[in-house]
């Protein structure tokens, strides 16, 4: 199975040690990439430069191990999870461990990316072996202490023993250790002897987050900082005419109003700029004009009396215009096959029966609870930049490159993060904060308001897909699913997910709008509205085939073989048990009495889930009970984070299935605030049970997976209790529509 | 502007700031309390609930100016020594994702939890119902305010 690869290291690329001026033992490792040859890390622990490595560890004289992490922390739990395995290799009483976010950067910026569910699957190898090597070292020095063969010694819980009886803590050894060579061959424990990975951890910053310290981007702030709120556009499509900001300049805490875009039009203009990305459309076309103050309540206000007038630059657009635009492309021929499996003409002009639907999505805001914010110090001298990102390194190539500076002026610093789901993988706000420093030479926070924030988007596009099953003697023989998406959404390999190999005649076609609405990645992109359409498919089918829907999906995986397609990266065995968990220990339909259930599976991310909803009708209203979910994500590193994620991405997943909506007029987003835009409140959650498939495969991520299959378990467990066939999110609209009122 | 004096977690401050600035922002940006966060500005997600005279309210809708006679409580002077029952209890369950709406989240429960000492699970859901969490943290943070509610008790 593809994920039970290996991912091969050499020792030498990619982990380093020195001995610490101070004491004990530092080690420098790159999980990513390979080292250059000739970087050792700092023997001052102040000087840690993540450049060339991404994580440290530091052994102390005690024997305490502090682990220094770079890595983005958006609520997903890496920050916890990545030094647990290292700590359980190194063999240390995980009270022992502490955990440090990176020290600032003081040169190239060279840090990961959070996104895409990948953290914990691409770092697993290496943080294992960085952990190994190091007990290793401490093994091969207590051995030369001893003189006696490293072989006969074992430690274990931060002890090193040898035959004779004797002890060492890591502590007493750790300087020797330092002076040491890099072992090349160390071993890695097996699985049955772990000790910290498998056990619940809490989250290392809670004490932080329980008693209110600053952690998040909006919490930094530095003597002299001024804050700046910024007005956009009100509509997709407009840009600047004119405005009068002399009401504002009269206000006592309002200390400037300034315009800015021309840096970012001029960066836009340049030849090598790649305009397929959306985003940044919004930078390019129009002057902002920036409140900068000394408080944020001076800017919100001095913004709010800005007399500004907008003109029209681009088609303002509405809500009603995508629809018919992707009425148009669904009925039409412009499409790119993106997966072609036998002929699917024939399958459907030879069929019994075909059965054809279309499913309907809007787009969707991120949301983030901490609105986008940044805080940006451009001098002479340098570009210091900080603040609540998933892709910093981007941000700083895009911000020199948007000021005319070199990139080793940049520096960024990341703080904890109020929430991400995709929305800061895009680092507008980042380049707009960097644009007002550098035009007024002062230290700003830019802050967004909440309207900020929803209006300004990169949304989740609107989506909308035309699934047909071709049925030929009491089997599906085709399957064409097409796609029609604002702007952009499936690529890659997701047309290749289940049923891809599944079934013999099936393809995949997309086909889009260019729209200059913003759109981007949003919490399991590209199949957080797929599954849903699909899955909800699957359940028409079965009842057409008279079958159970859960015997549906495993007989249908009983035509893949895995690893016979290189496409395929779902494994049919390890769905084929996922399922079959979810089945048992959600019940699934086993005297439910006035329980209706509703099922889904769905790969993505690399991780297999798989869904059962329960819901009951009070007085004739669908109350959402229970959601039993089974996941195999491999080895589970940290179960508490991990069914934290799940709960979580399942009723998010319920969440904006069942009120996710929004809208434009004219170009004009129809939402700016929660009094209007409804997210799930605790009053409308069911309760999320979280099983794991257990094996010992190599951990993938949970940030996203658990998300796609909730809307089509709740559509499936709806439809199950009450007839109605959901195919348009949100589904408070459908019941609206219904005049039915639905309190779940 | 104007001068008022706040009592902030039992200590006494004078702040300069437009009579209509919310609470909100003399903690954050005047008086450096960030535990106080900013969600949406118009009292309808809960990130900035703070315990007025000992009652949860939204920082972001009441004017500083109104609160000179009042004890203002955040969620830096909700721990004294030791952690709070409700601290204790979000601590237990390991409540947080990303973390930034939960400050608001313990210091609704910890307001409602004084009124209503043995909540049953569907009065906590309806007390909690004001305060979103984009997470959807909501199951673990249903069980840690029965959890803070029994450690109370």
């Amino acid at each position: 199975m593809k994920n039970q690869n290996k991912i091969t290291f050499s020792r030498r690329n990619f982990i380093r040690t020195s001995a610490l001026a101070s004491g004990g033992l530092l080690i420098g490792f790159n999980f990513f990439t390979a080292c250059k040859e000739e970087v050792i890390p700092p023997v001052d622990i102040s000087k840690l430069n993540f450049n060339d490595f991404n994580a440290f560890i530091k052994i102390a004289d005690n024997g305490y191990v502090t682990i220094f992490s770079p890595n983005p922390e958006i609520g997903q739990g890496v920050k916890t999870s990545m030094p647990m395995i290292i700590a359980e290799e190194l063999d240390v009483p995980w009270e022992h461990v502490s955990v440090e976010q990176g020290a600032l950067d003081t040169k190239n910026f060279q840090r990961q990316v959070a996104g895409g569910s990948q953290s914990i699957r691409f770092g697993w190898d290496a943080l294992r072996q960085t952990g190994a090597t190091a007990k290793q070292m401490l093994v091969n020095a207590a051995a030369a202490k001893w003189g006696v063969d490293a072989s006969t010694c074992s430690a274990s819980n931060g002890i090193i023993k040898n035959s004779n009886g004797d002890e060492l803590g890591y502590g007493d050894i750790v300087n020797e250790a330092a002076a040491l060579e890099i072992p090349e061959d160390v071993i890695l424990k097996s699985p049955k002897d772990y000790r910290i990975i498998g056990k619940d951890a809490i989250n290392v910053d809670i004490d932080k987050i329980i008693t209110g310290k600053p952690l998040f981007g909006l919490d930094y702030k530095v003597d002299g900082m001024l804050y700046a709120s910024v007005l956009r556009p009100p509509a997709f499509g407009q840009i600047l005419e004119s405005f009068d900001a002399s009401e504002a300049k009269s206000l006592p805490g309002v200390i400037d109003v300034i315009t800015i875009g021309e840096k970012a039009r001029n960066y836009l203009n340049q030849e090598s700029f790649d305009r397929s990305a959306h985003w940044s459309v919004r930078l390019s076309e129009t002057d902002k004009v920036v409140v900068i103050g000394k408080t944020t309540w001076d800017v919100i206000k001095g913004k709010n009396t800005i007399k500004a007038i907008w003109k029209d630059k681009s088609m303002t657009e509405s809500t009603e215009l995508h629809d018919k635009k992707m009425n148009d492309l669904l009925n039409g021929k412009e499409f790119n096959t993106r997966r072609s499996d036998g002929d699917i003409k024939k399958a459907f002009t030879n069929a019994d029966k075909v059965i054809e639907r279309v499913y309907e999505s809007p787009f969707l805001p991120h949301n983030c609870m901490e609105p986008m914010n940044f805080f940006a110090d451009v001098t002479n001298e340098k570009v210091h930049l900080v603040g609540p990102i998933q892709t910093p390194e981007a941000a700083a190539k895009v911000v020199a490159s948007l000021l005319n500076r070199n990139l080793e002026d940049v520096h960024v610093d990341m703080t904890r993060m109020g929430g991400g789901f995709g929305r800061r993988l895009y680092g507008d706000f980042a380049y707009e904060a960097a644009e007002i420093s550098d035009k007024i030479k002062k230290p700003i926070k830019l802050i967004s308001t909440r309207e900020d924030d929803m209006t300004t988007g990169i949304y989740r596009p609107a989506i909308k897909y035309k699934i047909a099953a071709a049925i030929k003697n009491g089997k599906i023989s085709g399957y064409h699913l097409k796609e029609a998406a604002i702007n952009s959404n499936m690529y890659g390999l997701i047309p290749h997910f289940f049923p891809a190999g599944a079934i013999e005649n099936y393809q995949v076609d997309t086909a889009s709008y260019q729209s200059n609405i913003t759109t981007g990645a949003w919490r399991a992109p590209y199949t957080n509205f797929l599954a849903f359409a699909e899955q909800s498919f699957f359940d028409e089918l079965a009842d057409e085939l008279s079958i159970d829907p859960v015997e549906l999906r495993l007989d249908l995986l009983k035509n893949v073989k895995d690893g016979e397609d290189s496409n395929i990266q779902y494994s049919a065995k390890r769905m084929t048990d996922t399922i079959k968990l979810a089945a048992e220990k959600g019940n699934w339909r086993k005297n439910n009495n006035g329980v209706h259930q509703g099922f889904a599976a769905y790969y993505s991310h690399n991780t297999h889930v798989a869904e059962v909803v329960d819901i009951t009708l009070k007085n004739g209203k669908p109350i959402i009970e229970k959601v039993t979910v089974a996941v195999d994500c491999g080895i589970v590193v940290n179960p508490t984070g991990a069914k934290n994620q799940v709960e979580g991405g399942v009723l998010d997943g319920i969440g904006h299935a069942m009120y996710g909506d929004f809208s434009f007029d004219n170009g004009k987003p129809q939402d700016v605030n929660f009094n209007t835009y409804r997210l799930i409140r605790m009053n409308e959650t069911p309760i999320v049970e979280t099983h794991f498939v257990e094996n010992e495969l190599s951990p993938t991520g949970l940030g996203e997976p658990g998300l796609p299959p909730a809307g089509g378990a709740l559509a499936n467990a709806i439809k199950a209790a009450t007839g109605q066939i959901l195919t348009k999110q949100p589904f408070i609209k459908s019941f609206e529509d219904r005049k039915t009122d639905l309190n779940v | 502007m104007a001068n008022f004096n706040l009592k902030v977690n039992g200590k006494k401050s004078t702040v300069t700031a437009d009579d209509d600035t919310p609470l909100l922002w003399v903690l954050r940006d005047e008086l450096n309390l960030v535990g106080t966060k900013f969600g949406c500005g118009i009292g309808q997600c809960g990130a900035c609930t703070v315990h007025v005279d000992g009652v949860a309210m939204r920082s972001c809708s009441i004017p500083a100016s109104r609160l000179e006679d009042s004890e203002i409580t955040t969620i830096e002077g909700l721990a004294n020594e030791n952690l709070n029952p409700v601290q204790e209890a979000w601590k237990e369950l390991d409540v947080p994702q990303c973390g930034y709406c939960q400050a608001g989240q313990i210091m609704t429960a910890t307001s409602f939890l004084k009124q209503n000492p043995n909540p049953d699970n569907e009065t906590i859901r309806n007390a909690m119902n004001g305060n979103l969490c984009r997470c959807a943290s909501y199951n673990r943070i249903e069980k840690a305010v029965a959890l803070a509610a029994k450690k109370l008790s």
